[in-house]
């Protein structure tokens, strides 16, 4: 009894010295930085966020009374205090372009804009992984000199554009996919979850499904495209490095198959620059969506938020960038505890 | 003493000369490597056509408000190589007129930034330990905690939409790349024996910082300058794009592909331009960035 | 006769130029002996010992030549067959542990697989239990310490000479009867380096092994082998017993090289080699020595020099001995 209690509370004490929780630690941190540049973005940098809320043509003292529902009279720290508090109760006030909570319209937003990146990056993980290791593979062969020229045009390319292009050419032109939303007229789903996939299968209704896939694709392909490219490329470029390296070699030497060799011993270790590069994939992800979903009329956060940006609609503002925030912090996280899963030697650095 | 005088003058031009040298292979490395070339060269050719843009757009004053509807819609012809757009503007002359605002974007964010954020790097890495280490690195990453597309939206969307604030929105969340590399780079050659001998010598902070720790790092500070100049572009088209950056009449390619894809299918040949020439940029800066990258990590 | 080198020729072929590295070299192992190789970093010591397994990296490629093992051309086997000698025949000690052992990978997987396909093409499909007890055994042989801990470390996590065990354990599990050791204590400390050493020296004995011995340090090179072997710039300069060699060294170079390795018993250090090794992407055309020799004549600049046999157990490649 009082051995298993000692183990534990030698693991506990393990976790507590844990890269990760120093980890997860350094990155609440952060969060709270964000929060203070956020609430710098939109609370010290306009200047007046009252009048720049209501309008040139408020009257003032409409004006007068929202600056001291923001507190704007007060220092500027107490301001931060009670808008964190806020902030922490989920309390983002009003959104001044739909009149209702922001909250609320965050929570009906979010799962169109969770579906799309899920979607996006399941599309990004297959094709750069299977590109990367059709081209390290037989480097100089025809298929790693079209991956090869397809990574420098794929990352040129902005998701904007290849949105554009995909929706003419897949959409407009060839007929073959939807150009615009999330599932067809008619059709509807009813909302459990929010992800119409999910809420498609659970409702047993199939052709919602396959329409509500079909209405993804182009929009996660837009998004994927570039990154795909990158990953690829840096796989490609870390296989061939480490197929010369000599614990290869040494596998080679005692007569390991090519195949284990390969997909064991020298992809392992190819994945972890692919894997963290993925930190900033995800970020242009994130940030892209918010073009994307504008271009295919998606009805997510990020095309929310981007109203929100055009009508400074600063509530608004302040709560989706905050969750795209966390999201992303949480996501780096995630990333964070692969590659270190991937490179053991990183938990031991400090 | 006289002649260890002579035998340091001998010295220096010995220095010198193999520092010529230096340059010299590098130059040449650089030259075998034909895409680097392929976008040095376009990225010359750009810059031409931007600087001297009222001289080779066909019709300069298409470039801001122009109204000729009689003209509108004209798909490429010999005398609109990119066709025409609703008001009748010539694209191609338009594009011209965009890569200034390019290149102009590209001279402002990046002279901002990155002598900024090379500064703040240098310093945080050479008082490694300290209490200012902690605050330029915590710093930095709360700004690279949020997603750059999405804090440069949000610092644009608080201003007023045009070009100069889409420029400061990218600087403002720019900067702190820059303080990332150099304070890895500086940290890691922080404790090499030059530098320790230098101080041990009595050599100030600043010819430590400046002499000793930056002239290291410049190859590959360059390389992230050269592979930047396409995503700034990138940045700044997002953020016109939607509409928080340049505003039309502006001939930006950002702003330009917004206007004219609302015109798409029918009228592809509007949104063609100025979306290749954005890829352009981008594509250019990318292979002449790859080619000083091989260059400097041959050396 | 175990292993026979004849003519090889290895080029490194890279975008820009070809480095002639390899230019002819020819050599022989008995069964049971014990063969140095000796001669300057950089001289292709390594390089030989990958091309007798075929491991050399991708932009190296064979250009010509014979490896004769047991009778067979390596060059021109089929998968199986190399296969079957890399997995049970011949070992290798790379030079750095460090680099030649998987950083992310635990030693337990990397072992693992090594003794599951060696004993796999023994004939028998070994259980995890089977393997775990090979790997004492293999330890044990090596006397490395805590063996349970080192199968469940990474590389970076042993220290240097147990990182250099663990190596030549490896190699041993596939050198059933040739052992090709690249230089086995350049890095490590110099007292675990004599301990090392003897290692190699015990196993190849008990196992009766043949060994071809890469060093540069020629102290050891004399203590452990039969015969010896001098490589420079990718030639063979000269062949001998070993106590001729170090004794009566014939090549000009050989003489420098010895000549030049610091010893206890004499004052001061040696003089050291003017000059240093061609650039292999243009090497001299004739003796790839000639311009560092101080007998140099004018036939050595232009012709490769042929094989003299001075004795029955010295060969020299030296128009000195015409």
């Amino acid at each position: 009894m009082i051995v298993g209690e000692k183990k534990s509370l030698q693991r506990l004490q393990d976790f507590l010295n844990s890269y990760y929780l120093r980890k997860i630690l350094y990155s609440v941190v952060t969060l709270f930085g964000v929060s203070i540049l956020i609430f710098i973005i939109a609370r010290v940098l306009p200047g007046d966020p009252a009048r720049l809320a209501l309008g040139p043509r408020a009257p003032e003292d409409v004006v007068e009374q929202y600056r001291k529902l923001l507190r704007l009279n007060e220092p500027i720290y107490i301001q931060y205090f009670y808008w964190l508090i806020d902030v922490f109760h989920g309390r983002f006030g009003l959104s001044l372009v739909t009149f209702r909570d922001v909250l609320t319209d965050i929570l009906e937003f979010l799962p169109a804009t969770v579906e799309l990146i899920i979607f996006t990056l399941i599309i990004d993980i297959i094709g750069a992984f299977s590109l990367g290791v059709l081209s390290g593979r037989r480097p100089n062969s025809l298929i790693d000199n079209f991956v090869r020229v397809f990574a420098y045009v794929g990352i040129a390319i902005p998701s904007f554009v290849w949105a554009i292009i995909l929706q003419l050419v897949l959409a407009n032109w060839l007929d073959l996919l939807p150009a615009y939303g999330r599932l067809s007229l008619g059709l509807e789903v009813p909302r459990v979850t929010g992800l119409v996939t999910v809420d498609s299968l659970i409702n047993g209704n199939l052709v919602a499904f396959i329409d509500a896939l079909a209405h993804l694709i182009i929009p996660s392909l837009s998004l994927a495209i570039g990154c795909i490219a990158q990953e690829a490329r840096i796989l490609r470029a870390s296989l061939i490095e480490n197929i010369n390296r000599d614990y290869i070699l040494n596998m080679y030497a005692h007569g390991i198959p090519s195949s284990t060799i390969f997909f064991k011993y020298a992809l392992k270790p190819s994945m972890i620059p692919t894997v963290t590069i993925m930190t900033l994939d995800m970020a242009s992800m994130l940030g892209n969506a918010f073009l994307v979903e504008l271009i295919f009329n998606w009805p997510g956060l990020s095309r929310y938020g981007i109203t929100a940006m055009l009508r400074k609609d600063l509530n608004a503002i302040v709560g989706v960038v905050l969750v795209i925030g966390l999201a992303y912090t949480i996501a780096s996280i995630i990333i964070d505890l692969v590659v270190s899963y991937l490179d053991p030697r990183v938990k031991y650095r400090r | 003493m006289q002649e260890s005088s002579v035998n340091e003058v001998k010295f220096l031009e010995l220095e010198k000369k193999v520092k010529r040298e230096n340059w010299k292979r590098m130059w040449f490395r650089f030259r075998r490597s034909k895409l680097s070339m392929v976008g040095l060269s376009i990225i010359l050719i750009l810059l031409l056509m931007a600087v001297f843009a009222e001289y080779i757009a066909p019709y300069p004053s298409h470039a801001g408000l122009h109204i000729a509807f009689k003209n509108a819609y004209r798909p490429p012809s010999f005398e609109h190589i990119l066709g025409t757009d609703m008001y009748g503007r010539d694209v191609f002359s338009r594009i011209i007129f965009g890569f200034r605002y390019a290149f102009m974007m590209i001279g402002l964010v990046l002279s901002l930034v990155t002598p900024t954020g090379v500064i703040l790097g240098l310093i945080a890495g050479y008082y490694r330990g300290t209490f200012i280490e902690t605050v330029i690195v915590r710093l930095s990453d709360i700004f690279i905690s949020l997603p750059p597309l999405v804090l440069a939206l949000s610092i644009a969307s608080i201003l007023e939409p045009n070009i100069f604030n889409a420029m400061m929105a990218v600087s403002l969340m720019w900067w702190p790349w820059y303080v990332k590399l150099t304070y890895s780079m500086t940290v890691s050659i922080r404790n090499e024996p030059f530098i320790l001998a230098a101080e041990s010598q009595g050599a100030s902070t600043l010819h430590i910082l400046f002499r000793e720790l930056l002239p290291i790092q410049l190859g590959t500070i360059l390389t992230k300058v050269t592979l930047d100049a396409g995503w700034v572009i990138l940045i700044g088209a997002a953020i016109s794009f939607v509409g928080l950056g340049a505003q039309p009449p502006t001939p930006d390619l950002g702003t330009m592909v917004s206007e004219y894809s609302k015109y798409l299918p029918e009228y592809w040949w509007m949104s063609l331009g100025p979306a290749a020439s954005i890829v352009l940029i981008i594509l250019a800066f990318n292979l002449l960035g790859d080619g000083i990258r091989d260059v400097f990590a041959g050396e | 006769m175990l292993l026979e080198i004849d003519n090889l020729y290895v080029n490194y072929k890279s975008y820009w130029y070809t480095l002639k590295v390899l230019n002819g070299v020819w050599l022989k192992v008995e069964k049971g002996e014990r063969v140095g190789i000796i001669g300057e970093s950089g001289s292709g010591k390594t390089t030989l010992l990958k091309t007798i397994l075929r491991v050399l990296p991708q932009n190296g490629i064979i250009s010509k030549g014979e490896i004769r093992y047991d009778g067979r051309n390596i060059l021109k086997l089929s998968d199986s067959e190399l296969a079957k000698i890399r997995r049970k025949e011949i070992g290798m000690i790379f030079q750095d542990p460090m680099a030649a052992l998987n950083p992310v990978f635990k030693i337990r997987d990397q072992l693992y697989d090594i003794l599951k396909y060696k004993m796999t093409t023994e004939g028998h499909n070994p259980s995890s239990k089977e393997l775990y007890e090979e790997s004492l055994r293999i330890f044990n042989d090596v006397r490395l310490p805590d063996p349970d801990r080192v199968l469940e470390s990474y590389p970076f996590q042993l220290s240097g000479g147990m990182r250099q065990r663990v190596m030549i354990a490896m190699a041993l599990a596939s050198a059933g009867k040739l052992l090709l050791a690249d230089e086995p204590t350049t890095n490590l400390d110099v007292t675990i380096q004599d301990q090392i050493l003897k290692l190699i020296h015990r196993l190849v004995v008990e196992k009766n092994l043949s060994i071809i011995l890469v060093s540069h340090a020629l102290g050891m090179v004399y203590q452990m082998t039969d015969k010896v072997y001098v490589l420079y710039a990718g030639d063979i300069m000269e062949e001998a017993e070993t106590r001729k060699m170090f004794n009566k060294p014939k090549h000009p170079y050989t003489q420098l090289l010895i000549a030049s390795t610091p010893r206890l018993s004499s004052v001061g250090v040696g003089e050291g080699i003017r000059g240093k090794l061609p650039d292999y992407r243009n090497p001299p055309a004739g003796c790839r020595f000639a311009p560092r020799c101080p007998y140099v004549m004018d036939k050595c600049i232009n012709t490769k020099p042929s094989r003299i046999q001075l004795s029955a157990e010295h060969t020299v490649s030296c128009y000195l001995y015409d």
